[in-house]
């Protein structure tokens, strides 16, 4: 089992949760140390519950885990919630003056912080956080000196006064927790590695930066919003236009207008968004101008839960626009990949000129992870495909005025002229057209051509299929369970597959990537072997169970489901897979025990 | 619109012949707008490759088919969002954005305030004849109270929306209006649509002669008296112009009824596009950048 320590903070919004989490995992990524954080929060700004769980160790930490090592409840509504969810050898680091603590577990330690008398409360109110950093820090068995570090860049801005306080404050919790706390039993290692700490957004937008996008516009929408903030804050430095929109549909048009002129050009946006982006999508389809669009799934439907996690959007994304036409779409599987698939993807677009879709979600767009800084590379393979940028390098067309923009080829794709480029010119339409671009829904409406040119469009379906790899099969081929995912739900399947393994049950896992093209014969061809196979995901309706279904008649030996807006913990499948087992049921549906 | 000019191209009317000739009814309106804005391009000597027309969908939308000029036929009331796209990755090209009232002021609605509010720098074109067209004569947004239609078949009772009005209020910087059959003067508001720097806005009445039997030629002919021969009127002051834009039934104004050139369009205000247009731009981040993006979440 991977060595790993988790923290939990949880509080008011507005109390200041976040600060503690920032600083923990500043100072885990500095020792070297990976990390995984997940925040579940509520809809409002000020007041209700919010729980941040930053989990930490040597080696990958792909999800929350199962357990809490150290609880940081700012609030007695905290301490009430979690406290009964530490087992032997962790401990709860609270303000005495202000929460009582319940009855815990045996072994669990209460460490009590008489703020009032450790520090001015009436000069910081955030002073029990600052203490409660510096107690855990010594209890976990980390230098004084990572904290000072780390509080100093913190609260620059703020002046050295304000630097000053707060290294004291911290100090005293820090020396307080060495006279009175006991320390965890697992000193946190050191390594020498440094890794970067970033969310799936952050990840996404600059995958786009990566990429080369020159345009990005968005509406706000949680939880898709950091992308926005991202691009933003770093537009003028990137070369990237950055616009905020009227409404998604104005975003989806706009994001068309800049790719058609040449530019690489994405946006991002949630499952209410994405439903008005719907006919644009048919349009750069249509017109067969590639975009990249993201659709950040939060709980639904309508405006659903719009601070939780479902992968509820899978079927909206198959079904987006009317009629048929070529779309690439893939669900990134960790937040490093959140990077690395936005170049790939605009490298599908654009060969294929058709939209990309990258099928994200809560959990990786808000959650944080540690991620090798060499994994974010700036200098992706970038592949425009055919287009025309210069009336020299036309080579497939010739600018005498006989271009045909929607030139029917074998592959399917015409050659792209882009506007500025003398002897080019042509309209790209909305209406089905011929090759040359002229309307053929008016008077020269005429069923050979509009048949040929449904089928050169849709001949690059076969292209992006073979463009894009297969799945691949993890662990050993012969074990006992298959469990099937897709996107964000990779890291706790595969941490349950090794509780299930060291508990006697060998697991394997297949993840899915790209959904479309979903390479079903290669699906089919590992789970042929596969003894017992359950999907996993984070819907109602099982929907990518659905999927594979339609597309391969594979159905699966059974599913475990979970649609309460909160992610999968480990334990909820490896129970849920021996339940199965047991053949009490072929559909689990997990309790989240963590009241957030 | 900033005009791109290109030496040693000498534009012809020739060249701006469409792929296909305009198949609208015999009589429409928009023969007019076409011949007017392909005028204006040859008086301007811009290269058709750096003019790129952009529609939605309606009668009037099938225009971008019909001019040689790179052309976008888009959704219904999303041209203006695609041309700001456009406009802002590469802002050397001439962008006109042509359509109709209900592609523009119907569903359209919401891109033409916030387009206006922008200041993007294009002419838009809105070919108002009052009617929906291409869907057999449905009331449009700038009916009349009282039009009787296929779909208002007692007659329409909500009021229509006053395109200069509206336009002026949300902050057009060029604001004028033509007509259809008034080919000079609406050549001329063309090209001074083409030369503002900033949002241009063009409502012309261009006559359905076949499904609106109220606004015709032989209504707004006796009707329109052109702003350009009222020596009182200012184009600068903003205050006259909305006085103008109200008037109706008797008098009905055409002309510039306001410009300002004090407003930086909105690729004008953007810094990052200081180096020049963004379709002509490096891809790759520089190595130095990207390493401080990484390095902040270090």
């Amino acid at each position: 089992m991977r060595q790993t320590f988790a923290i939990g903070i949880g509080g008011a919004a507005g109390q200041g949760v976040a600060t503690p989490g920032d600083i923990f995992a500043k100072i885990f990524s500095r020792r070297g140390l990976h990390l995984n954080a997940y925040n579940a929060y509520q809809s409002i700004i000020r007041g209700g519950h919010t729980f941040l769980t930053v989990r930490t160790g040597p080696e990958n930490v792909t999800n929350m885990g199962d357990r809490l090592d150290l609880l940081i409840p700012l609030n007695q509504d905290a301490m009430n919630r979690h406290l009964g969810l530490l087992t032997a050898g962790a401990a709860c680091v609270y303000n005495s003056d202000t929460i009582k603590p319940g009855v815990p577990a045996e072994g669990v330690e209460l460490c009590s912080l008489p703020v009032s008398k450790l520090a001015d409360i009436t000069r910081n109110k955030v002073a029990q956080n600052t203490l409660a950093v510096g107690a855990g820090l010594n209890m976990m068995g980390i230098g004084f000196p990572a904290l000072e570090e780390v509080l100093a860049e913190q609260f620059k801005k703020k002046g050295d006064a304000v630097v000053t306080e707060n290294v004291g404050i911290a100090r005293t919790g820090y020396d307080y927790a060495s006279a009175h706390f006991k320390p965890f039993a697992w000193p946190l290692p050191m390594t020498g590695n440094r890794y970067a700490v970033l969310s799936g957004n952050i990840a996404m937008a600059m995958g786009g930066a990566a990429a080369g996008v020159k345009f990005y516009c968005a509406y706000p929408m949680s939880p898709s919003t950091g992308v926005l903030h991202w691009m933003a804050a770093h537009a003028r430095k990137a070369g990237i236009m950055v616009r905020q929109v009227e409404d998604e549909i104005g975003v989806v048009n706009m994001t068309i207008g800049a790719a058609h002129a040449g530019v690489r050009s994405m946006c991002a946006t949630s499952g209410g968004g994405f439903a008005l982006m719907s006919e644009g999508l048919g349009l750069s389809a249509m017109m067969e101008t590639p975009m990249v669009v993201i659709d950040c799934q939060r709980a639904g439907p309508s405006t659903g839960v719009p601070t939780k996690t479902e992968q509820g959007d899978l079927w909206q994304m198959l079904g987006a626009a009317f009629g048929d036409y070529p779309r690439a779409l893939a669900a990134p599987l960790d937040i490093g990949d959140c990077f690395k698939i936005i170049p790939e993807i605009f490298n599908i677009a654009d060969r294929f000129q058709c939209p990309g879709i990258v099928l994200c979600d809560l959990l990786l767009s808000e959650g944080r992870l540690s991620v090798d800084p060499h994994d974010l590379d700036f200098a992706p393979s970038i592949d425009r495909g055919e287009l025309i940028t210069n009336a020299s390098s036309a080579s497939a067309a010739n600018g005498d005025g006989g271009y045909k923009r929607y030139k029917i080829t074998e592959s399917g794709i015409s050659p792209r002229a882009v506007p500025g480029v003398p002897g080019y010119t042509h309209t790209a339409a909305s209406d089905e057209h011929d090759e040359a671009g002229v309307l053929i829904s008016d008077e020269f409406t005429n069923p050979t051509k509009r048949r040929a040119m449904m089928e050169k469009r849709m001949r690059k379906v076969a292209g992006i299929e073979s463009a894009v790899p297969p799945p691949e099969l993890w662990g050993p081929r012969d074990a006992d369970i298959t469990l099937i995912g897709w996107g964000s739900t990779k890291g706790v399947i595969e941490e349950a597959c090794e509780i299930l393994t060291e508990q006697g049950i060998s697991a394997n896992q297949l993840q899915i990537r790209w959904l479309v093209p979903l390479h079903g014969d290669a699906i089919m061809d590992i789970l042929k072997d596969a003894r017992h196979t359950i999907i996993v995901e984070n819907n109602y309706s099982g929907q990518f169970a659905r999927y594979l279904r339609s597309e391969t008649s594979f159905v699966p030996t059974g599913h475990i489901r979970k649609y309460d807006g909160e992610p999968f913990m480990p334990h909820h499948i490896v129970e849920a897979v021996k339940e199965q087992l047991s053949g009490k049921t072929r559909l689990s549906v997990p309790a989240h025990e963590v009241l957030v | 619109m900033a005009t791109a000019l290109a030496a040693n191209i000498h534009v012809a009317m020739a060249d701006l012949k469409g792929k296909v000739d305009p198949d609208w009814c015999p009589g429409c309106g928009d023969f007019g707008v076409l011949a007017a804005v392909q005028k204006a391009l040859v008086e301007l000597q811009i290269p058709n490759h750096n003019v790129v027309t952009i529609s939605g969908i309606g009668c009037s939308s099938n225009f971008p088919g019909f001019i040689n000029t790179y052309g976008m036929h888009t959704l219904h009331g999303r041209a203006l969002a695609v041309a700001t796209g456009v406009k802002l990755a590469n802002h050397d090209l001439t962008v006109l954005v042509t359509g109709g009232d209900g592609d523009g002021f119907g569903i359209g609605g919401n891109h033409f305030v916030h387009s206006m509010r922008r200041n993007v720098d294009l002419l838009y074109i809105v070919m108002d004849n009052q009617i929906y067209g291409l869907t057999t004569g449905q009331t449009s947004p700038t009916s009349r109270v009282g039009m009787k239609t296929k779909s208002m078949p007692f007659g329409n009772i909500e009021a229509p929306v006053n395109p200069i009005s509206l336009a002026l209020a949300a902050g057009a910087t060029f604001v004028a209006r033509g007509f259809s059959a008034e080919q000079k003067h609406l050549t001329e508001l063309i090209k001074q649509g083409i030369r503002h720097k900033g949002f241009s806005f063009l409502d012309v009445f261009s006559p359905c002669v076949t499904y609106n039997h109220d606004n015709t030629y032989q209504w707004f002919r006796p009707r329109v008296k052109k702003l350009e021969d009222d020596r009182a009127h200012d184009p600068t002051d903003w205050m006259a112009a909305m006085g103008k834009s109200v008037l109706w039934d008797e008098e009905i104004p055409i002309g510039k009824f306001f410009e300002r050139t004090d407003v930086p369009s909105l690729h004008g205000a953007e810094p990052v596009l200081n180096a020049g247009p963004l379709a002509y731009a490096e891809m790759r981040i520089p190595v130095d950048v990207a390493q401080a993006f990484v390095e902040e979440l270090m």
